[in-house]
C-alpha cells in the first residue's frame, strides 16, 4: 500500500530525504498523501504551498504543484495562490517554528478570514533544520541549543492557538495514531474554509536526545501512551493538560468562506454593469 | 476620444494598472500610499478581479507572488517602512522570476520619519534592498498622466522579463492632483507571459529557449507538476547544492536585463542640444529642475536635464557619452546624495549636488543656485 502511494504521490527522483532516521515527518507526509488519495483528488489541482524548515521539505518530495516559499510565509503565499484560482486544492504543509513563531501573524489572520485553505502542521517541539534550537511549543523547562538552561517560554497549543483565532476547522493529530491523523486530514481538506491539522511529531535527533526522551520508538510510545481525546483534553485544566497528547477535532464550523463570499461581490457587481 | 479628468498620482495608478492587466492586489495601509489600495479594492472587483487586505507588508508581498505563481497580473503598493518590509519575498519574486508590480510611494525617513512628506530616499534601496546579487528594473514618474502609463510599463516589462518592477513614485506625483489625458478605448499594447510551446518541457520550469534569457511559463493545474523555490536551482525547478548550477542561475538572472537594457531603459531629455551643463533627477524632482532651467536660459546659462525614466537599470550609455560632450553636471534628488553616487560612477568624475532631507520640497530657486554656482 504505502510502496503504490510513493509511486503516484512522491517524486521518487527526489528521494532520499534529508530527515534524520527516525524523524516522523515521513510518516505525516504519508498521511497527507493517503488523505488526499482516499478523497481522489485531481493530483493537478493540489498546489502544495511550503514555507522554510524541515517539514517545508515535503513539498519537494511531493508530486503535486509545489511552491517552497520563504519562512513563515507559506499562508500568505498560499492566500495569494486562492484568491487568484479558487478552482486549485490549497495545502501548506509547516513546521511549528515556521508557522507559530515567524509566521504566527499569518496563521491567526487566515484562520479569521476563513479562506478555504488546509494547513498541515509537522509539529515536533523544536528547530530542527537549524539544529536544535527551542520553539515555540517546546515544553517550558525543556531544553534546545538556545536554552541549554531549560526553556523559559511557555508552548502555544497550536491547534487551540488557531480554533481561538476563528479558523473553522482545527484538530490534532498525531504520529502515532496513523488512521485516526489521516482521517481528520481528509475532513480539513474536505472542510470549506480554513482548516488546520496539528500533528505531533517526533524528532529523536535534537528534540529527543537534548531531553532524553529516548529514541524514535520511545517517543512514538509515549505518544501512545499518553493520549487523550481532545474532548476529555479541553475539559482538564491547563497544567494536567500540558504532558498529554491530544487527538481529535477541535473546532468544526461552517462559517462564510472567503473567495466565495467574494465571488459574490464580483458577481454583482459585473451584473449591476451589465 | 480622449477622457480628460482631475486625478491622483495614486489613482492614476491603479487606473493604469487595471489597464496594464491587473487582477489582483495585496496590500496593507501605509501613508502615502493607501489611496493605490483604497481605489483597487473598489475598482478590481467591478471588472472581475480580487483584492485583499493583508495582514501586514510582508504577506501582501507574498499573496501577490502566490497569486502570480498561478499565472495572474499582480501588483502591491507601500511607502518606505513598508518597502523594507516587503524586501524579503521581493527577492523570492527575482529568485522564483514571478512577474509583479511593486510600488513604492517614497516618503521621508528613515525608520517612521517624516510620514506624509516627500523624498527620494530609497533609491538605493530599490536597487539593493534585498540581499544577494539580484535583478532590478525601477520606473520612476514625474507627472500623474506619466503615472498612469509607466504603471501600463511595469506589468508589460513583469511579464516580458518574469521579474518583480518597482515603480519607484515619491509623495509629490503620489499625492499630486492634475489633468490628465486619458484615451479611452485606446489600444495599448499588453504583453503577456510568454508560454512554453513544447511539451517535453512543462515540467521544467526554468528551462530556457535557445537564443533567450526568460524561462517561458506553463499554466499551474493543467498537464504537468512542477516545484519553485527560493534555493538555488536548476532547470527542473528543485533545490540544488551544485555551484556550477547556482552561479549559472545568478548570472542570468542579472544578465536577462542587462540584456534587455534598449527596451527597459527611458529618459527625458530637455534642452541638453547646446547644453555645457547638464542637471540630472528622475520623479518628482523634475518639475522644479525643468522650472529652474527655463529660468536659467532666461539669463543665457546654457544648461539642460537629463530625467532617467527608468531609474534601474541605470540610463548608463546615454550618461557616459552625454557627460563626454556636456563640461558640468549637477544631480538634483531628494535625498542626501544617492543616485548622484551611481551617476559619478557612470561618468567618472565628480558631480554637483542639490538635495535635501527635511521633507520639504526641492524648489526651483535652489536648484537654479546650483546651476548659477556653476557645479
Amino acid at each position: 500500500m504505502a510502496s503504490k502511494l510513493i509511486d503516484k504521490y512522491m517524486r521518487e527522483d527526489h528521494l532520499p530525504h534529508i530527515w534524520c532516521p527516525g524523524c516522523g515527518h515521513g510518516i505525516l507526509m504519508r498521511n497527507v498523501a493517503k488523505a488526499i488519495d482516499n478523497l481522489g483528488i485531481n493530483q493537478e489541482k493540489v498546489c502544495l504551498v511550503s514555507g522554510i524548515g524541515c517539514a517545508a521539505r515535503a513539498a519537494g518530495y511531493m508530486d503535486f504543484q509545489t511552491m517552497h516559499t520563504t519562512h513563515g510565509r507559506a499562508i500568505a503565499f498560499a492566500t495569494g495562490v486562492k484568491m487568484a484560482r479558487p478552482d486549485l486544492e490549497v495545502i501548506v504543509i509547516a513546521g511549528d517554528g515556521d508557522i507559530a513563531a515567524i509566521g504566527g501573524n499569518h496563521l491567526i489572520h487566515a484562520a479569521r478570514r476563513n479562506i478555504n485553505i488546509t494547513v498541515i502542521v509537522f509539529n515536533n517541539d523544536i528547530y530542527g533544520m537549524t539544529g536544535g534550537q527551542y520553539s515555540p511549543t517546546t515544553p517550558t523547562g525543556d531544553y534546545g541549543t538556545t536554552a541549554p538552561y531549560g526553556n523559559l517560554d511557555r508552548p502555544f497549543d497550536i491547534g487551540l492557538l488557531a480554533a481561538a483565532a476563528g479558523a473553522s476547522y482545527s484538530a490534532k493529530g498525531t504520529c502515532y495514531h496513523v488512521p485516526q491523523t489521516i482521517k481528520l486530514i481528509e475532513d480539513g481538506i474536505k472542510h470549506k474554509g480554513f482548516a488546520l491539522i496539528d500533528c505531533l511529531g517526533v524528532c529523536p535527533t535534537y528534540y529527543g536526545r537534548k531531553n532524553k526522551k529516548g529514541g524514535a520508538v520511545e517517543m512514538l510510545t509515549r505518544q501512545k501512551e499518553n493520549m487523550i481525546t481532545a474532548e476529555q483534553a479541553y475539559k482538564l485544566p491547563i497544567h494536567e493538560r500540558e504532558s498529554k497528547v491530544i487527538l481529535g477535532k477541535i473546532a468544526e464550523n461552517d462559517f462564510p468562506e472567503f473567495t466565495e463570499e467574494y465571488q459574490k461581490i464580483i458577481d454583482r457587481l459585473v451584473k449591476q454593469n451589465g | 476620444m480622449t477622457r480628460k479628468v482631475l486625478m491622483q498620482g495614486n489613482e492614476a495608478v491603479v487606473e493604469g494598472a487595471i489597464k496594464g492587466g491587473m487582477r489582483f492586489f495585496a496590500g496593507y495601509p501605509i501613508t502615502p500610499s493607501t489611496e493605490i489600495a483604497e481605489m483597487a479594492a473598489l475598482k478590481l472587483p467591478r471588472v472581475g478581479g480580487r483584492f485583499i487586505q493583508m495582514e501586514d507588508e510582508i504577506a501582501s508581498m507574498a499573496a501577490v507572488l502566490g497569486a502570480s505563481a498561478v499565472g495572474t497580473k499582480t501588483m502591491t503598493a507601500t511607502s518606505g517602512p513598508g518597502f523594507s518590509l516587503k524586501q524579503e519575498n521581493l527577492g523570492y519574486g527575482c529568485m522564483t522570476e514571478l512577474p509583479c508590480v511593486v510600488v513604492n510611494v517614497q516618503r521621508s525617513g528613515p525608520s517612521t520619519g517624516l510620514p506624509t512628506s516627500p523624498s527620494q530616499g530609497d533609491v538605493m534601496q530599490a536597487k539593493w534592498g534585498t540581499h544577494g546579487d539580484h535583478p532590478v528594473i525601477a520606473l520612476s514618474p514625474s507627472s500623474v498622466e506619466e503615472t498612469y502609463h509607466l504603471t501600463i510599463r511595469c506589468f508589460n516589462l513583469a511579464e516580458k522579463y518574469r521579474t518583480p518592477v518597482i515603480l519607484l513614485m515619491d509623495e509629490i506625483v503620489g499625492h499630486l492632483r492634475e489633468g490628465v489625458s486619458i484615451p479611452e478605448n485606446e489600444q495599448v499594447d499588453i504583453i503577456e507571459r510568454k508560454l512554453k510551446e513544447r511539451p517535453d518541457v512543462f515540467h521544467l520550469p526554468y528551462h530556457v529557449c535557445e537564443g533567450e534569457y526568460v524561462p517561458r511559463w506553463h499554466l499551474t493545474g493543467y498537464d504537468v507538476r512542477y516545484n519553485i523555490t527560493g534555493l538555488a536551482h536548476g532547470v527542473d525547478g528543485f533545490p540544488t547544492n551544485n555551484n556550477e548550477i547556482a552561479g549559472a542561475l545568478v548570472t542570468r538572472l542579472v544578465e536577462k536585463i542587462n540584456h534587455g537594457y534598449e527596451d527597459i531603459v527611458t529618459f527625458e531629455e530637455y534642452m541638453l542640444d547646446d547644453a555645457d551643463m547638464m542637471v540630472v533627477c528622475y520623479g518628482g524632482t523634475a518639475r522644479s529642475v525643468k522650472t529652474a532651467v527655463d529660468m536659467a536660459r532666461a539669463q543665457g546659462i546654457k544648461v539642460g536635464m537629463f530625467r532617467a525614466i527608468t531609474v534601474w537599470p541605470s540610463p548608463e550609455k546615454e550618461l557616459k557619452a552625454l557627460s563626454k560632450k556636456i563640461k558640468s553636471v549637477i544631480v538634483a534628488e531628494h535625498n542626501y546624495g544617492q543616485y548622484s553616487l551611481e551617476v559619478q560612477r557612470i561618468i567618472e568624475r565628480p558631480v554637483g549636488f542639490v538635495g535635501k532631507v527635511d521633507g520639504t520640497v526641492i524648489t526651483p530657486d535652489e536648484v537654479l543656485a546650483k546651476i548659477k554656482e556653476g557645479r
